[in-house]
This record gives structure tokens, sequence and C-alpha cells, in this order.
């Protein structure tokens, strides 16, 4: 074990933090790409301008600044919202937007509409004769998302959803700002309180970048998955 | 001048956030912002081009560092290098001695350093990739030419170079903007750190907040257009004959 002057372990709770919040909101990214997704590609007008109303106003702001305006007003919104619902329903709840949720919540909402974006072009990507052919054997549209659209689409967005989460991941260390105890923030705590700050920041580097490793390999195996029978098929061609 | 100066009084006439004295701290806000990521960009720029040379060097010992460098500055936060730098001047030997820490005493420049090395990572791969992606035919009719290399370079592949890298440069440059909010972190008053005093002040983040995000978002817009102008100009001989 590691002592780092007794800020080890914490530093290790911290990265656990990090993970956790890297994840979680990965988890909300890729629900929301696929939402984002569809309503890109459907017909009616509404879901399309929403969708590009998302992604336009989200990557045009600093996620930093996203993220202290959640976290900082997210509370004054929410307890307006549950006062409503006191005075109107006589319902008593209270939601509490601590540090973690904001996090989670703000990255998982810049992501989606990255994720939306990659997601769209796949999808634009997988041959419509594939749509075509599965609805002659009579699939229903969800069987055909499921069997045939979802799994050829992964193929052409793995490397743009490995590049988003390399991305998101670095994102993470945002958290800190605003109070989480994530690694950065225990990192700069020790570092104020030791005044050694290579001692603290480089360890924390080198766990990014060991993640950013990790995952970079489980990219790897997951395109490897998803190219089954594309790998050989364009050796023949050749 | 004289109706719109009234106009705008009377427009803020009627609420005590956005007073001229708050306006005030995010036009300055607005100034380190612009003045922080323009200095960064051209900076790291003038680094990019002969790393990105030099990281497509067929030499090892001039290969690899540039790779390390790159690979460990594009892979962990800014937020981490930015701290590094800021806290860790202090402990260059002898360095308060010197006249340069009366300049490093002030945030702006270690944040100023910490941002240049993150985009200069940034860019040099963006143009490694745009270098390599030059097509075989146009090196042969250069050698065949009979053109050196450094010519070669300065006549054929770079400017072919520059133009493909283009889109990825507008992004990175739009990156950079974001990602230089969080230089208020160390104390910069730059448009997030006046966005943050004026919550602090009135305790109201929707305004404080919602009012920078409208800046961000328009200077954002700002630079998409540049890129999307100097693409047309510059790209227009890759455009397809009926688009």
């Amino acid at each position: 074990m590691i002592d780092l002057q007794g800020y080890g372990p914490r530093l290790l709770e911290g990265a656990l933090v990090t993970v956790e919040v890297a994840l979680l909101s990965l988890l909300l990214a890729l629900i929301l790409g696929l939402l984002t997704a569809s309503a890109k590609l459907s017909r009616h007008w509404l879901f399309h301008r929403i969708a590009t109303l998302y992604t336009t106003l989200i990557r045009g702001v600093p996620d930093l600044v996203l993220m202290m305006l959640l976290f900082f007003g997210g509370q004054i919104g929410v307890n307006m919202f549950t006062d409503w619902l006191y005075y109107q329903f006589d319902v008593d709840i209270f939601i509490n937007i601590n540090e973690f949720i904001a996090g989670v919540v703000t990255i998982g909402f810049i992501f989606g509409a990255y994720m939306g974006e990659t997601f769209r072009g796949a999808f634009l990507a997988v041959e419509n004769g594939q749509i075509e052919a599965g609805r002659a054997y009579g699939m229903s549209s969800r069987l055909i998302f499921r069997r045939i659209q979802f799994p050829q689409m992964m193929r052409h967005a793995l490397p743009g959803l490995g590049n988003n989460w390399m991305v998101l991941l670095k994102t993470t260390a945002l958290v800190s700002v605003i109070g989480l105890s994530d690694m950065v923030r225990i990192a700069a705590e020790a570092t104020k309180a030791t005044h050694e700050p290579f001692l603290f920041m480089i360890p924390v580097a080198i766990i990014y970048l060991l993640i950013a490793s990790v995952s970079e390999w489980i990219v790897a195996r997951l395109q490897k998955h998803y190219n089954v029978g594309f790998g050989e098929a364009d050796e023949w061609n050749n | 001048m004289e109706q719109l100066n009234a106009w705008f009084t009377e427009l803020l006439a009627d609420n005590s956030i956005f007073t001229a004295d708050t306006l005030g701290y995010y036009l300055d806000g607005l100034g380190s912002t612009v003045r922080l990521v323009f200095l960064s960009l051209i900076i790291g720029l003038m680094l990019a081009v002969p790393l990105a040379i030099a990281r497509g060097s067929r030499r090892k010992w001039i290969k690899w560092p540039i790779f390390l460098y790159t690979y460990v500055f594009r892979g962990t936060p800014l937020l981490i290098q930015l701290y590094l730098i800021y806290y860790g001047v202090v402990f260059i030997e002898g360095i308060q001695d010197t006249f340069l820490w009366a300049v490093l005493q002030d945030a702006f420049y270690p944040a100023l350093i910490a941002f240049t090395l993150n985009t200069a990572a940034y860019t040099t791969e963006i143009f490694h990739g745009a270098i390599k992606a030059t097509p075989r035919g146009e090196i042969e009719a250069a050698r065949a030419y009979g053109m050196s290399r450094a010519r070669m370079m300065r006549r054929i592949i770079m400017p072919s170079a520059f133009r493909r890298a283009l889109p990825a440069y507008g992004n990175e440059v739009i990156f950079m903007l974001h990602a230089s909010a969080i230089a208020s972190v160390v104390t910069i008053m730059d448009l997030t750190g006046a966005a943050r005093f004026v919550y602090a002040r009135f305790y109201a983040p929707f305004d404080a907040f919602l009012f920078v995000a409208a800046i961000y978002l328009c200077l954002t817009f700002a630079i998409l257009y540049l890129f999307r102008y100097l693409e047309k100009k510059l790209l227009a001989h890759l455009k397809p004959i009926n688009g």
C-alpha cells in the first residue's frame, strides 16, 4: 500500500468516486444519445427540432458552467417544483441535489449530445437493405432494432464512443470544483495541506492514464466482437 | 448612440443584478478569457507545427519523447495539469530569486503555460494526422521534381496538411474556449470567474450562469462561423462539383 503521507487510502477512495461518476454518467449519456439519435432521425419535425436545440446548446457552453448552473441553480429549481407540488397536490417530497447527482447529471447531459451525433452517423451507416431484409422476414420494428440495426450500428459507433468516453473520463475531474471528493479534489486538498503538488498530482495523473489504457483495451475487445464477419470479408475482397 | 444609451438604461432599470458594475465584471472576464485562449492557441500552434513534423520522424529518440508528451497531456485532465503547474512552479530550484518570479506569481501565467502545453499536445496530433494523410502521389511528384525534403515540406506537404487539419483544429479552438472555464478555479477572473463572483454576491445562480452561458454560446458560434468561412475559402477545391 502506498502511503503518500497518509493520503494514499483516501486517494484510492477518490479514484473509486471518479470511476463511479464516469460510469454512471456514461450510462446516462448512452441512453440520452440513443434517444437523441432516434429523435434526429425521426420524421416528426418537433422531435428533430428539440434534439437539434439540445445538441447545439449543450455543445456551445463550457461543461463547468453547465455544472455550476445545475449545482447552484438546480436546488432552487427543484425546491420551486416541490413547493408547487406541495401547494397544489399536498405531496410532500424533498429532493436533494448534491455534488454527486449534479456531476453525473451534467456530464451525462453533455455527453448525451456528443453520443447522439455518434449514434446518428452510425445508424445512417447501416445499409437500408438490411432493414428491408428484416422486414421481409416479418420482423417487428423492435426486433429489427435489436437484432439488425443495433449490432451493426455499434460497429460504426464504437470508435466514436471510445473517443467520447476518453473525453468524458477527463471531464469527471470537474466535479472536484463543485465539491465532490473525487481523486482530483483529494489531491488538491493534500497539496494545499502539505505543499507537495508533485507527490499527489502525478499519481492521480497516472491513475487517469491507467483507466484510459484499460478502457482502450476494452474498446478494442468490443471492436473485435462487433466486427465479427467483417475483418475476414475485407481480407478476401482485397 | 444617446438613444441606444437611454434604451439600455431603461432595460436595466428594474433589475438589481445586471448593473453597470456587474456588467463590468463580465466585460473584464471576457477580456481575460479571450486573452488566455488567444495567447495559448497562438503559442500552442507555434509549438505544434515543428513538433508535428518531428513526430513523424524515423528516428526513435525524436519520435518517442514527443509521443510521450502528447500521450500524457491528452490522457490526463487539464485540471490536473493546471494544478501541477500552478502549485508546482514554486518548487523550481531558485526561481524565487529570478525576474521570472514576479511574472509567475500571477495566476494568469501558470494557467497560460498549462493551456499552451495542453493545446500544443492536441494540435501536434491533429497536424501529425494531417501530414500522414498526404496522398503518396503528391510526395512522389515532388520527389520527381527533385525537391529537397525541406522544400517538399514547405511547398507540398504543409499547405495541404494545414487545409486538411482545419476542421479538426476548429474543434480544438472551441474545446480550448470551453476548457478555459477552469481558469476560474485558480483565482483568475475570467468569464466563469465573473459569473461565480456575481452568483456569490447576489445568490442568483440562474441570472449569473445563464448570462455567462449565453456569452460563451455567442463566442462558440463566432469561432464556428469563422472556421466555416475559412473552410469554404481554403477547401473550395475539395467540394463536390454540384454541391
